[in-house]
């Protein structure tokens, strides 16, 4: 059993990135560079607060606080697991890269109310971080909301009538997702208690790993849970058919698309899956009743689907969008298998998709703030032009298609076992159909790019350096995933740690590193 | 200390008194009175509030030292201390508020409007601290007398719908009325706590069951549940909106309050789900009214109006949590009467500052306010927020308590009428919010929504304005502290029985 | 037995009679003034409520005198009178109030038929 320790580290890393904001609106427009000296802190400070962690939680020592009582017997409690820190490193890192990019991106395209702009972003961060150390399922929902209310404001920022129709939608389902979320979790406060006399015990709603939610419960009862949560949840990781919201959002800026829609925003949907199944239900509960059989449906589903529709997407961000759902649904099917070696895949994929994924996006954003091309279809000889953003695209491309040698393959060959492992060979067929699609519809971009000539892009014409090189790190960042999986912030074995507290079987697939 | 639960109402009809007599001699004086006698009263509540939260025992007093069942007796416990400070702390700062919006809304009228707004309060608070049935139902009349003076301030219109207001709220205090008469009757006594030892003998009893409904259907219809909510939405439109701004957070909620006090502390527990099953009528008719509400206030043009329903549908969420009959509903009730005034108070104040500062009153028109008063919409914003339940806003929790009690009650259609109602609120305050926070559409309108030095709006309005706003988040955040020490001792009755 | 029953109560059906008779004019007459005789109607029934409750047979009025002296049996239960008078106040202003309310209605429309009222109402708009 792991240990607690008393630790402000978790409240502080939430809160500076809130101070950020503060510090942002209060700064305002007329001294930009100021202003993005505060984003810069924030975000390294963040980061730097989540890494003094880490060496504790490896340690099997969580850092731990609570504040106080949010409801009775249910406090707001943060805490630091394996599977917290895994995605809060991840998105407090892509944060400093995305901050940097951002600059170049808001000026290339000189949008306006950049100042909203950068402080929702840095509140969305707060949000996130949040997501990830709740300790339990009301503080998680908290955060959660948060997360989706302080979205909005990005997804409308071009405040075109567009802008605004997607917006709407986007609430729409943001907040159903949300009351549903509440009501699951209400539901399951009663179940532990909260209507008896002696109220809720201390601790009743605490994630653990394994689950805590009693195997006595009627199956109408627990099925209506599970289906809250997977309302709630499945939103924001684009299961289908739930998905619909996300590909729309896309009209925000690329570094929106970039860092929410492919990493924060989106993996907190699919991190509370690995909280709701792993934590909540455990592995036990939700197969024997029936519920992680349907989750995989619907995220095998989502997988060859998402890969389908986004063959058939000219506009460049469209296509990753559905790409995005698809990888998601990855990391979804994984945790539905239960089996070890499926979750371990599934943990890493949160890392890896991230880091390919966000590649991707820069590397649009990129094209788009220099020759303000969008679609598939124009980008024939940008690779003269553009070599290393476009390089970098094959690279992410690659990875997602599961190459070997980007992150990519990591994570899937892991995913392919877990499939095999829990005998489910339809999954498995699932997953490698998906690689192919995934080169099928990224691959020709790199292609084309390079291999056909357009009289528009003769000559060697890099976007700013401010964009060039966050691209470059996240690619070398996608590549070091992939050769030596456990090198940078001990990702892979975070993901053991993870497998090991939800389903209590270690394993040690690097040969004990 | 002693003298704390008659001091409160009596200090408020003395300034009521003098405000009015001064404000013959000068304007000026008429308000300073009142304000005083208001402030005054607001202490006194927060020291009794004090008293009861450090764990203190009930303040009871026996008016002219008449002991009960002869004298009328007054009672500051747990729940008239959580009451009465609602009251007076939104009713202050409405008071604070008003003078500008008056003399914008209903000008050369203020004189009158001082006493009748502290008579208001006179009224609420006493019905909160009397424990005798037929004195409520005097200081009902005395809140309402003085509430339809102040809604038909505005004139014409005004008082058209003040008028229906009026005969609606006779009906409501007259079936009251025949309530405590069949009460009386049976038990021979007006004071609470004595009535509550005779009744559990007397519960079969025809009239007494007779007396609970005529009571609770009273005061449903004065807390304006739905389906005698039709007033409402005129009398809040036509109305000053700092005379909204104090009408609509509290008035309403002291009827509901005037409910739960019989359930939980004059009827004896399980008389209004086992003998009549008037709980459930409550919960049903609350459930259509919280949808019925919602739906209405979407399709409304005017911001007023679109509160009014809102108004509509969350009195709903507080008889919904009333009928649950359990503790974890009954909790939530009484913390949405808190949150609901803190954030209705909150909207409407809003509502008038942007009157004073733009002359707008219809949503269309409120395209770009928050380029030109981006506090006073960042305040907006908080209060749309929690009306959605967006945590951690006091609407959150509230919601949440209620969810938490229709489980626990497994009422599962009312638990589905509160999700629902909140997508719906959710429709209408983030078109809301879309329409402030976004750009001017024309540039005349941009340049009238220009922004301005936020100074220009007066500290009086913009203060109480910010401190509801963060009020609201407070007792989000604050929630368990409430609960721990005051609503558990509320509810106590309930979860002992 | 039925007849009895009535018979016994006979003042109990008057009044609940004359409380349908006012929430009928409160409710169905479309003239303002009519609805405040409505309500006006209402109150006083209810008023009644209390008087006949309070009845005794051969009991007179709450005032000592020396023939009866203390004995309760021969005085009626003062209470409720006091109960009446307050009520009667409290109704008188409401009336005031609703008479008042309908003046300003009328000097700015020039009716109390709610029909044309409302339809003023909407024009002035």
């Amino acid at each position: 059993m792991p240990d607690f320790i008393q630790s402000w580290a978790p409240l502080l890393a939430i809160l500076v990135s809130a101070l950020g904001a503060v510090a942002i609106v209060a700064t305002g427009e007329k001294r930009r560079n100021l202003r993005e000296t505060w984003t810069i802190i924030a975000a390294v400070a963040k980061f730097g607060l989540v890494l003094s962690m880490l060496p504790s939680v490896l340690a099997g020592n969580y850092p731990e606080v609570k504040l106080m009582q949010l409801s009775p017997g249910i406090e707001l409690a943060l805490r630091v697991d394996p599977a917290g820190i895994l995605f809060a490193l991840s998105a407090s890192f892509l944060w400093i890269l995305t901050s940097f990019y951002a600059f170049g991106y808001m000026r290339g395209t000189n949008e306006k109310k950049q100042t909203r702009f950068f402080a929702m972003l840095a509140v969305c961060l707060s949000a996130t971080i949040g997501i990830c150390f709740s300790a339990n399922l009301l503080t998680f929902v908290l955060f959660y909301e948060i997360l989706s209310v302080a979205t909005y404001p990005l997804v409308i920022h071009a405040g075109s009538e567009k802008a605004y129709r997607i917006g709407r939608q986007y609430l729409v389902y943001a907040i159903t997702a949300g009351i549903a979320l509440v009501a699951g979790i209400a539901l399951v406060a009663v179940a532990q208690g909260a209507g008896s006399a002696e109220g809720l015990a201390a601790g009743a709603l605490d994630f653990t790993g394994g689950g805590f939610l009693s195997p006595d419960l009627s199956m109408g009862m627990l099925w209506t849970i599970f289906i809250c949560f997977f309302i709630g949840f499945g939103v924001k990781a684009g299961v289908m058919p739930l998905h619909s919201w996300l590909p729309n959002a896309m009209i925000a800026p690329t570094p929106v698309s970039a860092l929410l829609h492919a990493v924060a925003v989106v993996k907190a949907g699919v991190f509370g899956f690995v909280r709701l199944v792993g934590y909540t239900f455990g592995p036990d509960l939700t197969g024997a009743m029936g519920a992680a059989a349907m989750l995989a449906a619907f995220a095998g589903v989502t997988i060859l689907l998402a890969s389908a529709i986004a063959m058939t997407k000219d506009d460049l961000k469209a296509r990753l969008a559905y790409s995005t759902v698809g990888h998601l649904s990855y990391i979804v099917l994984g945790v539905a298998l239960l089996a070890p070696h499926a979750i371990l895949g599934a943990a890493f994929h949160m890392v890896t998709h991230a880091a390919m994924k966000i590649t991707l996006f820069f590397c649009a954003g990129a094209i788009y703030v220099h020759t303000h091309k969008k679609k598939v279809s124009q980008l024939d000889g940008i690779g003269r032009q553009m070599p290393l953003t476009l390089f970098a695209f094959g690279v992410g491309a690659v990875g997602l298609a599961g190459v070997p040698l980007v992150g990519g393959f990591v994570s899937k060959w892991y995913l392919a076992q877990g499939a095999i492992d829990a005998g489910s060979v339809v999954f498995l067929v699932f997953l490698l159909l998906s690689g192919l699609l995934n080169a099928a519809y990224l691959l020709p971009i790199v292609v084309r790019a390079f291999f056909r000539s357009s009289p528009e892009h003769t000559r060697f014409d890099e976007a700013s350096p401010l964009m060039v090189v966050p691209i470059v790190v996240t690619m070398l960042l996608a590549i070091l995933l992939g050769v030596w999986p456990d090198g940078i912030f001990r990702f892979f074995t975070l993901s053991e740690m993870i497998v090991e507290s939800v389903t209590g079987t270690a394993i040690t697939a690097l040969g004990g590193s | 200390m002693s003298q704390i639960p008659v001091l409160i109402p009596t200090v408020l009809l003395l300034a009521a008194l003098i405000s009015l007599l001064a404000g013959l001699v000068n304007r000026r004086a008429g308000y300073a009175t009142a304000l005083i006698g208001v402030v005054l009263t607001l202490g006194l509540s927060l020291t009794g509030l004090v008293h009861i939260w450090m764990g203190g025992e009930p303040i009871r007093y026996a008016l002219g030292n008449w002991l009960p069942p002869i004298g009328i007796e007054f009672v500051f416990d747990a729940l008239a201390a959580y009451m009465v400070a609602i009251i007076m702390f939104v009713g202050t700062l409405v008071f604070i508020y008003a003078p500008r919006s008056l003399a914008l809304e209903a000008p050369g009228k203020e004189g009158l409007a001082w006493p009748a707004m502290v008579l208001v309060l006179a009224g609420l608070t006493g019905m909160c601290l009397t424990g005798d049935l037929f004195n409520l139902y005097v200081f009902l009349e005395i809140a309402a007398l003085a509430a339809y003076a102040l809604l038909a301030i505005g004139g014409g219109a005004g008082a058209v719908a003040t008028f229906r207001y009026l005969l609606i709220g006779a009906v409501g205090g007259g079936f009251y009325l025949i309530g405590v008469a069949f009460l009386y009757f049976s038990a021979g006594t007006l004071n609470m706590a004595e009535m509550a030892m005779l009744l559990p003998e007397l519960s079969q009893s025809r009239a007494v069951q007779a007396a609970g409904v005529f009571m609770v259907a009273g005061l449903a219809i004065k807390m304006a549940l739905f389906p005698f909510h039709f007033w409402l939405p005129d009398v809040y439109t036509h109305a000053p909106s700092a005379v909204a701004g104090l009408i609509a957070p509290v008035m309403t909620k002291v009827s509901a309050y005037a409910i739960i006090r019989l359930f939980l502390d004059v009827f004896p527990p399980g008389f209004f789900t086992e003998g009549i099953p008037l709980l459930a009528a409550l919960g049903w008719v609350s459930a259509v009214g919280i949808l019925y509400g919602s739906i209405l206030a979407i399709g409304q043009q005017d911001y007023r109006r679109m509160l009014a329903y809102s108004s509509v549908g969350q009195l709903g969420y507080i008889g919904l949590g009333v009928a649950m009959a359990n503790p974890l509903g009954m909790i939530g009730a009484l913390l949405h009467v808190l949150n609901h005034a803190f954030m209705k108070g909150l909207l409407f104040l809003v509502g008038g500052v942007v009157r004073l500062r733009t002359g707008r009153t219809r949503i269309p028109d409120f395209q770009g306010v928050g380029r030109k008063m981006p506090w006073t919409m960042g305040a907006f914003t908080i209060g749309a927020l929690a009306m959605v339940g967006i945590p951690p806003t006091a609407g959150f929790f509230s919601k949440w308590y209620l969810l938490l009690g229709a489980a626990d009650a497994q009422a599962w259609t009312w638990f589905a009428v509160i999700i629902a109602s909140s997508l719906l609120s959710a429709i209408y305050f983030f078109r809301m919010l879309e329409m402030v926070w976004r750009n001017p559409e024309t540039d005349a309108a941009a340049q009238e929504m220009a922004p301005v030095p936020e100074g220009q709006t007066p500290v009086s309005m913009i203060g109480p304005v910010a401190i509801l706003a963060v009020a609201v988040m407070v007792a989000g955040i604050m929630n368990v502290a409430i609960v721990s020490a005051l609503l558990d001792r509320v509810v106590a009755p309930m979860a002992g029985g | 037995m039925t007849v009895d029953f009535v018979l016994g109560r006979y003042p109990y059906f008057l009044i609940a009679i004359l409380i349908g008779i006012g929430l009928y004019g409160m409710t169905i007459k479309r003239n303002l003034l009519k609805k405040v005789i409505g309500m006006t109607i209402f109150q006083t029934a209810i008023y009644l409520l209390y008087i006949q409750g309070a009845t005794k047979a051969g009991a007179t009025i709450p005032v000592r005198s020396a023939e009866l002296g203390t004995d309760a049996a021969f005085y009626i239960n003062p209470l409720p009178q006091v109960i009446v008078l307050t009520a009667i106040v409290v109704g008188v202003a409401i009336t005031g109030v609703a008479l008042s309310l309908l003046l300003v209605a009328y000097r700015r429309y020039g009716t109390l038929d709610e029909d044309l009222l409302l339809e003023r109402m909407k024009e002035s708009v």
